[in-house]
């Protein structure tokens, strides 16, 4: 792989990961138009409002112009970061999000780095040890798997918040330790159905180099133990983990929503929540679009990372 | 498939292996929760909506109510067998849709070809880059709470899903010999395509409906449990979970944690048949 081939590749990678997030945000700015009726109407529904905030609405949304041209202006505002007000409160949706991301980005945070480092690690454990441990590995996973994160929140909220007593049932806490403290059971009701996931692919991947020919190479060379799985095992398998990791990452942005209104947090997912039953569509909007971005985004870095990771990884057909 | 010689078909049912145990179990599940949610109104103990503020959140086993009472009196059995009917069919619904959407854009893509295919194939993985949670929840802003705005929602979010395996499948299945064969006798595009190839991909097609199925049911329970979805005084497994909100805070947790159980259960038992079904074919390729 020489840099003549790498920088035509990323391009393509990037041009196509900008017109999905195009594509996305013409869909989420014309949902809007989709209400049956006046948009404006149906949004403010249940809110007085003044015939100068509708003709205000109207100007902020483009409905008083045609979709693309009220679409170029919507979005043009959004690239300058200005994706309007919020109509329940008042405050420009930026500064919304921004004052919440702390709260959910933390919590993300958290339960990715639980849900990677449980997940990876039994994962290479059940698939070296094998018998046993892989079955119960493959059990945990396929249950794991399939528990909805809104079940996860109620099991560990009565179990150890209400019951046992050792965390707080809602709130987020202030200060780093006690934000940490008050994080921990919504991070791994969170992090329940990515183990899941990631233990069944971490597992593959590693039982797959496992049984490759370079590795019983290394093994009749003498390669043992550690240094066999460190080098020729996980180093391999890194490419598989790291691509569910991104779409991992990315989901969980969305699992915030049940997560953080299960746990009374006040972050990003919860807002999405009450905008959605207020019809707070500035702020719905905003979050989608910031939704999908983060998705493109982290997804289309770990594309772009895989050849730096795995040189075997080639780029745009076979290596010459 | 439709050329499988006879004499091989006999030899290898005979080899084939047992149904597994969780197979038969996640089948038997998934027939009772079916039952119960169809004859609710002959089997279940007291109205699902009957409030009774002297017998409030009735631990389970309680005379008179089986699974308890949640924080209004109301019989959790009861709610419980009336809730699967939602929480079953409206999963139903999005894998359906679903399906029909995913196997027509995928089929279409795989026998096209060309520009159509590239179009299709990067539509596909733009909806894939929506997460089908945030999709539904845009829709709901839009159409107000409910469920028939979701369930179209999702539908188009799994739609990638079905599509992109359908398109894998009938590219392969297009090279073989036998549609081939059909095309030299003189059968039309649609025809080789309908009749020929699309009963060939029918487990695949099962397979992957039973995951979505699973997904569709997280989602949509979700939905209800945020709020968002079934409005009182309909109910399903999700909005149980939400109004047991309180209770669940108050150390009363069952009328909260039965429905969880339930929807647990039943992804766990769809996941289970598409797993199975899956790994039929896979072992049915190895053998070829």
């Amino acid at each position: 792989m020489t840099a003549r081939t790498l920088a035509p590749w990323i391009g393509k990678r990037a041009l196509g990961a900008v017109l999905t997030v195009l594509v996305a945000s013409v869909l989420i700015y014309g949902a809007l138009r989709l209400v049956p009726g006046d948009p404006v109407l149906a949004v403010t529904s249940g809110r007085r409002l003044t015939p100068d905030q509708i003709t205000a609405l109207r100007h902020a949304y483009g409905l008083d112009k045609g979709f693309a041209q009220g679409y170029l202006a919507w979005i043009g505002d959004a690239l300058q970061l200005n994706l309007g007000r919020s109509l329940t409160y008042q405050t420009s949706v930026t500064s919304l999000i921004g004052s919440r991301l702390g709260v959910s980005g933390l919590l993300i945070a958290y339960s990715a780095v639980l849900a990677i480092a449980v997940g990876a690690g039994v994962a290479l454990v059940s698939a070296v040890k094998g018998g046993l441990a892989d079955r119960i590995a493959t059990v945990a996973a396929s249950l794991t798997t399939a528990t909805p994160p809104f079940v996860a929140a109620i099991v560990l909220l009565s179990v150890f918040a209400v019951g046992l007593g050792w965390f707080p049932s809602t709130g987020a806490g202030s200060g780093l330790t006690d934000r940490l403290w008050h994080l921990t059971l919504p991070a791994v009701a969170m992090a329940i159905a990515a183990f899941g996931v990631l233990a069944r692919v971490g597992n593959a991947a590693f039982a797959d180099e496992l049984g490759r020919e370079h590795v019983t190479a290394a093994r009749s060379r003498g390669v043992d133990g550690a240094a066999l799985i460190r080098r020729h095992v996980v180093r391999n398998a890194l490419g598989p983990l790291l691509t569910v990791i991104g779409v991992l990452v990315a989901s969980l942005f969305v699992g915030t929503a049940v997560i953080e209104t299960a746990f009374g947090l006040d972050g990003v997912g919860s807002l999405l929540v009450t905008s959605v039953s207020r019809r707070d569509f500035p702020v719905v909007q905003g979050i989608a679009l910031f939704g999908v971005l983060l998705f493109v985004v982290v997804n289309t870095l770990v594309d772009l990372a895989l050849p730096f990771i795995d040189p075997r990884v080639t780029v745009g057909g076979p290596r010459r | 498939m439709t050329l499988t010689i006879p004499a091989l078909r006999a030899r290898g049912a005979k080899r084939r292996r047992r149904r597994p145990l969780a197979v038969t179990l996640a089948i038997a599940f998934l027939l009772a929760a079916a039952a119960t949610g169809a004859l609710a109104p002959l089997l279940a103990p007291h109205s699902p909506d009957a409030t009774s503020l002297l017998d409030s959140l009735a631990p389970p086993g309680t005379a008179g109510h089986l699974l308890g009472t949640d924080s209004t009196g109301r019989d959790v059995l009861s709610r419980l067998m009336y809730g699967a009917r939602l929480s079953l069919l409206a999963p139903l619904g999005v894998v359906l849709l679903s399906g029909v959407l995913g196997t027509a854009l995928g089929l279409l893509a795989a026998r096209a070809g060309g520009w159509v295919d590239a179009v299709l194939s990067r539509l596909m993985d733009i909806v894939f880059a929506f997460p089908s949670l945030l999709l539904a929840m845009l829709v709901v802003a839009v159409f107000g709470p409910g469920l028939t705005a979701p369930i179209c929602a999702l539908a188009v979010s799994y739609t990638p899903f079905l599509g992109r395996v359908v398109r894998s499948v009938a590219i392969q299945e297009g090279a073989r010999p036998y549609m081939e064969s059909y095309r030299a006798m003189g059968f039309g595009e649609l025809r080789t395509t309908v009749r020929h190839l699309l009963p060939n991909m029918t487990p695949v097609l099962l397979a992957q409906s039973a995951l979505s199925f699973g997904y569709a049911m997280v989602d949509l329970a979700s939905l209800s449990y945020l709020g968002l979805g079934v409005r009182p005084p309909a109910a399903d497994w999700g909005s149980m979970i939400s109004q047991a909100q309180s209770a669940i805070l108050q150390g009363a947790p069952g009328s909260g944690l039965i429905p969880g159980v339930a929807v647990l259960l039943t992804v766990v038992s769809v996941n289970v048949l598409g797993e199975h079904i899956g790994g039929s074919i896979a072992r049915r390729g190895e053998g070829t």
